[in-house]
């Protein structure tokens, strides 16, 4: 039911047109879904000429660009490889994305078509379809991605909040103190010391955590 | 940039700088002047001549001397830098206000150009009628003013793995907190006539990235601000001018610059913004999504890395900040030999809700070393933890959300370094 509150007479209708345009987003039920369809060997062209250049041929990334392809089953490992593959939990998501901020810089440019057939290309590229299944609306919602199941609503409340809470210690609070870890040694603040150190040691120091 | 000649620490300079004040070069201001200062004795230029008319300068950049008070990029993280991340100097600036010239910036596809009279915001979805705003009509809502920080999901995300930059801007600096100007959202929606079945709200920005992100209706009816003006005027365009949103005590992701839509749904969208990125992961594999709030943390910025101890022994300023999503910070502790005892500091001025808070520790320095923490405790009685207690519960592979306790270990010559300790 609509909330009856007191309007103050601002803005215009939005026509039909306008939202058209900007209303895109998909939800993870498929609602927005656009009609059309593409398989894998017609996403692999348009891959090649579009994203290859950052994401690889095989999507499976490019120096620092992000990988999309690869590491089934490592998000309980010590590295996890987080890719559409591995990690995303809704294929609608990478339709969406893709749809509208994908060629980074040439953003909200493919056609519908092209991007069921990128979305194709992607699951190809993760073993998760033969090169010859087309990818449809009609088939969209029926594709269960591996890591649908790989995701809890916030649990702070209970798994954090419960514990840390309370009046802390203030004197005796621990025997020893041992420094275990310096910033120094591993030396990658680029600002601080602008010596070759900041830039090889940028693939093992943590590309995972980059806020990217 | 271009006004500054900008000259960068080096380590190198830390050392020096610090040593000299081991060897005892700087003298104690206690200590008995024997010859006259010529700064006081000798008339100086300044006391004589003209200084700048008042024309000089129509909108002002801090004076030279305060160069190394800016932005500050960490080129490893991120594969470009359109969609990435830049830091706040945090440990060079006092109280809690960042002025918007050197605050953070995060984009994901650049910092637009979007000017007011370009400007338009749609809601539409589940509302009586569907609408088109231009800039003038936000212009003419009833407006609130409210000081709130907003940090980056992703602050202290690259120590997760142990002590890695080296300094509070680096560690700390993916945040800001300014007095935000705006139209509560919740009377945006009312205009538009919103149907109480909607549970969710979507909203997403001009830029190509968009950056949409799902947020609960209760949150949209509650505090969420269409801001205009940060701290009395207008939006940087980095920052999403005209037109961002303000999300009180939540991820900063969630913070959507050069806002343009505003959709009604039943249902989240599960958009990239909250599926592959700001989820995180814990050790047995299983990711969290809608970690909205960010917890209370605080960290010292003075003594800290990039500020080191230069004065000598005697009384000391440590200083730093804290902040809650929950709510005010209401006490923030220090520790001068990591962890095993503990000071309660004292607050600049009592805690608001979902703002930086600063905090001050007026101390005698003896010269000995000190592993300098801080832990802040908000109104719901949470306490911020260690690192070794987010592990426990999260792994090492959470990227966002690391709000544990700092270290800092200074050194008997004053200087400073990133630690993690036992």
């Amino acid at each position: 039911a609509p909330v009856m509150a007191e309007k103050l007479g601002l803005g215009r209708a939005a026509l039909p047109a306008e939202i058209a345009a900007w209303d895109w987003d998909i939800n993870a039920k498929g609602d927005g879904l656009p009609v059309g369809s593409g398989d894998a060997l017609d996403g692999e062209e348009i891959f090649a000429e579009k994203c290859a250049a950052c994401h690889g041929d095989f999507a499976e990334g490019i120096d620092n660009w992000p990988k999309l392809a690869g590491g089934a089953d490592t998000l309980d490992h010590e590295d996890p490889l987080k890719t559409v593959g591995s990690y995303w939990p809704h294929l609608t998501t990478a339709y969406d994305y893709i749809r509208r901020s994908m060629p980074y810089g040439n953003a909200g440019t493919l056609s519908d078509d092209e991007v069921y057939a990128i979305v194709a290309y992607i699951l190809y590229s993760n073993d998760l379809i033969e090169d010859d299944y087309v990818l449809s609306d009609e088939n969209f919602m029926d594709f269960e991605m591996p890591n649908a199941d790989g995701f809890i609503v916030d649990d702070r409340a209970e798994a954090e909040y419960a514990i840390w809470s309370g009046e802390p210690c203030m004197t005796d609070c621990k025997d020893s103190v041992e420094i275990t870890m310096r910033a120094l040694v591993l030396d990658v603040t680029p600002e601080l010391d602008t010596n070759a150190g900041a830039t090889e040691a940028s693939a093992s120091a943590a590309p995972e955590a980059a806020p990217e | 940039m271009s006004t500054y000649d900008v000259k960068k620490p080096s380590r190198r300079a830390f050392l020096s700088g610090a040593a000299a004040v081991g060897a005892g070069v700087v003298t104690s201001s206690a200590a008995r002047a024997q010859t006259a200062d010529p700064l006081i004795v000798e008339s100086q230029d300044w006391a004589q001549s003209f200084g700048d008319g008042v024309d000089a300068t129509p909108y002002g950049l801090p004076i030279e001397y305060e160069g190394d008070v800016i932005r500050r990029n960490v080129e490893w993280l991120t594969a470009d830098t359109v969609s990435s991340i830049n830091f706040t100097p945090i440990h060079a600036l006092d109280g809690t206000i960042t002025p918007q010239g050197c605050a953070f910036e995060r984009h994901h596809s650049g910092a637009i150009d979007l000017k007011k009279s370009d400007y338009r915001l749609m809601i539409n979805g589940l509302v009586d009628t569907p609408l088109v705003f231009t800039y003038e009509d936000l212009e003419r809502f009833p407006r609130e003013n409210h000081v709130y920080f907003c940090e980056c999901a992703a602050n202290t995300g690259m120590e997760w793995a142990g002590a890695q930059l080296n300094g509070a801007q680096f560690t700390h600096g993916m945040i800001h907190n300014m007095e935000y100007t705006g139209v509560p959202l919740r009377l945006l929606l009312q205009e538009a006539g919103y149907d109480t079945a909607g549970k969710w709200v979507f909203v997403e920005g001009a830029d190509a990235s968009s950056n949409g992100r799902s947020i609960p209706m209760e949150k949209a009816l509650d505090d969420v601000l269409v801001a205009f003006k940060a701290n009395g005027e207008a939006l940087r365009k980095e920052h999403g001018y005209p037109v961002r949103l303000v999300v009180p005590g939540w991820e900063g992701n969630m913070w959507v610059k050069w806002i343009r839509r505003i959709e009604v749904t039943n249902e989240p969208v599960e958009s990239r913004e909250e599926t592959s990125k700001y989820t995180d992961t814990l050790e047995d594999g299983t990711s969290r999504k809608w970690t909205w709030a960010m917890d209370a943390k605080s960290v010292v910025t003075s003594p800290s890395p990039q500020a080191p101890i230069t004065h000598g022994k005697g009384p000391l300023v440590i200083t730093g900040l804290a902040w809650s999503g929950n709510g005010a910070i209401t006490r923030v502790d220090v520790s001068r030999d990591g962890g095993k005892t503990w000071e309660t500091a004292r607050l600049a001025k009592p805690g608001e809700k979902m703002a930086l808070t600063r905090f001050y520790l007026d101390a005698d320095w003896d010269g000995s070393e000190m592993l300098l923490q801080s832990r802040a405790m908000d109104e719901t009685g949470y306490v911020q933890p260690t690192k070794a207690q987010l592990r426990e519960v999260r792994g090492l592979n959470s990227i966002y959300h690391n709000n544990c306790i700092q270290t800092w270990w200074v050194r008997e010559n004053g200087e400073a370094e990133n630690v993690e300790v036992s």
